[in-house]
């Protein structure tokens, strides 16, 4: 067995192009593991902490050079480093045989009707191609993150001066007239439209919706920081006026984290003049709807939709869950791919009085001093700036995340393990069937609990129902939302620390 | 006259920048996507391509 890189410099490709192309490498026969990625300093770093190093050119290596490493018997690497080339170019070509395009302002000379340019180009580059974009009269769509947030407002003010919208930087989901962009679920269209700052809380909501049997008319996300006070909320404004003027929306759903206080008024003053109902879902700001759920529930009722009350905890499975667990065991860990889901369950257990640590605190919480080392209760959000740089995020590539899983899992002191799955275009083919093997194998270790939430529906091709089955038929306790997997995570954790209390109270 | 925004919603044609799959997984879908084949400007460097931009 042995390790090997070669590095290419100034080859540029997308990371889930590249996560692709590793997959094609690593099922060559022979070969153990492989891996193709920018040299960010990051990649780097988890390759040398894997047995790569010490190879021509590795350590000069910088972010706009690529690496390919690859481990096995020697004869299989050394013959695939000797063609690597080969699988960069079994890449799909560009689709349709399409002549190719080098710039915005190229695509839209040929598409004069093109009206949303999707941007997904490393962070230091994006605000470039947003203004470009807009400057050719598109909507913009930005994916990217590691924008600065002056030249987000600058973005944003122009975008509004055009009598267009920027959606992002850091936006991962948004449903413009029945299409899903990024990471969307497929919901069916429907009476109820969404504004969201917050990526996977647009596609829990969502999905919510769907699954209650109503449906969304569109789904505009706005980007993390579009709430904060530098941005002022400027595209949630132009989604919402959007909405109101739109035919096919008869209640509107804002959905974020806590805006600055002057910009919440900003928003709570729009939505009072505004000539249709509306739902504002501010996560964490202790006002209701509290949560996702709630707040599915509310946009449901204003749409007229009667939803079935989902199925609660039960208390046998509360009790089931505490009989496997050794009194040693008190804590849980949160390994999450959706950032706004880490952020909920933060809130469920705050609002309890329950303190949880993480890389991402939400106000009053502690943040993790190293991401890569849990302590006490912890949520992890796998899809973090440290975590993502110059690979795909964890809702497509599941590396990350199984090995933070079997590492919690060989923590004695951990009870629970708190996972979400998030299903819809571009995420993974099988996010159940990417961590199921890593649960299983801390199962064998160890007994410690696994609760989940899926976040999808029957229509998105990884199948909501099928999913669910899976993590089950494995012994996982699925709850019907991220809110409920959280809740009933609470119940057992509570229930651990009273037992602890009471073996004290025997002892003393 | 509706604005390009308003269009977008009724129906969208996009165009795709960066990761490739966020183009086809709306093309797959039904809608209509224009691909551009981009690469970092100027080999990375932003300083030399925003001065490359102004002599264009």
């Amino acid at each position: 067995m042995v390790r090997k890189t070669v590095v290419r410099k100034n080859r540029y490709f997308d990371s889930v192009f590249l996560m692709q192309v590793a997959r094609r490498i690593a099922a060559q026969p022979g070969i153990s593991d492989a891996s193709a990625v920018l040299a960010t300093e990051a990649n780097r770093k988890s390759l040398t902490k894997i047995g790569y190093a010490g190879d021509a050119g590795f350590d000069t290596a910088g972010p706009n050079d690529l690496v390919v490493a690859v481990s096995g018997d020697e004869r299989a690497v050394d013959a695939v480093l000797a063609n690597v080339e080969q699988f960069f170019t079994h890449a799909t070509p560009i689709a349709d045989a399409q002549p190719q395009r080098h710039s915005i302002a190229e695509a839209v000379a040929a598409r004069p009707d093109a009206s949303v340019a999707v941007i997904s180009v490393p962070g230091e580059f994006a605000a470039r191609e947003a203004r470009a974009a807009l400057e050719q009269g598109l909507n913009v769509f930005l994916f990217s993150s590691n924008v600065a947030v002056e030249d987000e407002l600058a973005l944003k003010t122009d975008a509004r001066q055009r009598g267009l919208i920027v959606m992002g930087p850091d936006c991962g989901t948004s449903f413009l007239g029945g299409a899903g962009v990024g990471f969307a679920n497929a919901v069916r269209r429907g009476p109820i439209g969404i504004v969201a700052s917050a990526g996977t809380g647009m596609q829990e909501l969502a999905s919510l919706i769907h699954r209650a049997g109503s449906g969304i008319s569109h789904g505009i996300g706005t980007g993390a920081r579009d709430l904060s006070e530098g941005i002022g909320g400027i595209s949630t404004l132009t989604a919402i006026e959007v909405l109101e003027n739109d035919d096919a929306t008869t209640v509107i759903a804002v959905l974020s984290k806590p805006p600055a206080a002057h910009v919440a008024r900003v928003i709570e003053e729009r939505l009072a003049r505004c000539t249709k109902p509306t739902v504002l879902c501010l996560l964490g700001s202790g006002r209701k709807p509290a949560t996702i759920d709630e707040a599915a529930a509310l946009a449901l009722q204003a749409a007229g939709v009667s939803h079935p009350a989902p199925a609660r905890r039960s208390d046998e499975m509360l009790a089931r869950a505490l009989d496997q667990l050794s009194p040693e065991r008190r804590y849980i860990r949160g390994v999450f791919a959706g950032g706004t889901l880490c952020y909920q369950a933060q809130v469920i257990f705050r609002d309890a009085g329950i303190a949880v640590r993480s890389n991402e605190p939400l106000p009053g919480m502690a943040k993790l001093a190293n991401p890569d080392e849990s302590l006490e209760h912890s949520f992890i959000d796998m899809g973090a700036e440290e975590f993502v740089h110059g690979r795909p995020h964890p809702m497509i590539d599941a590396t990350l995340r199984r090995e933070r899983i079997e590492r919690e899992g060989a923590d004695r002191s951990v009870a629970v393990i708190l996972l979400d799955f998030v299903l819809g275009a571009i995420a993974s083919n099988d996010p159940a069937g990417d961590l199921l093997p890593s649960i299983r194998k801390v199962q064998q270790q160890s007994p410690i609990v696994f609760v989940a939430s899926v976040c999808g529906t029957d229509e998105d091709t990884q199948n909501f129902a099928a999913q669910t089955r899976a993590l089950e038929d494995a012994g996982v306790l699925v709850f019907a939302s991220a809110a409920e997997a959280a809740a009933f995570s609470l119940d057992v954790v509570r229930r651990l620390a009273e037992r602890k209390e009471l073996v004290h109270a025997d002892q003393a | 006259m509706q604005t390009k925004l308003e269009e977008a919603l009724r129906k969208p044609v996009f165009v795709n920048v960066g990761v490739r799959s966020f183009g086809d997984s709306l093309r797959e879908a039904g809608y209509d996507v224009i691909d551009v084949d981009w690469k970092p400007p100027a080999g990375g460097d932003l300083r030399i391509a925003d001065l490359l931009d102004e002599l264009i």
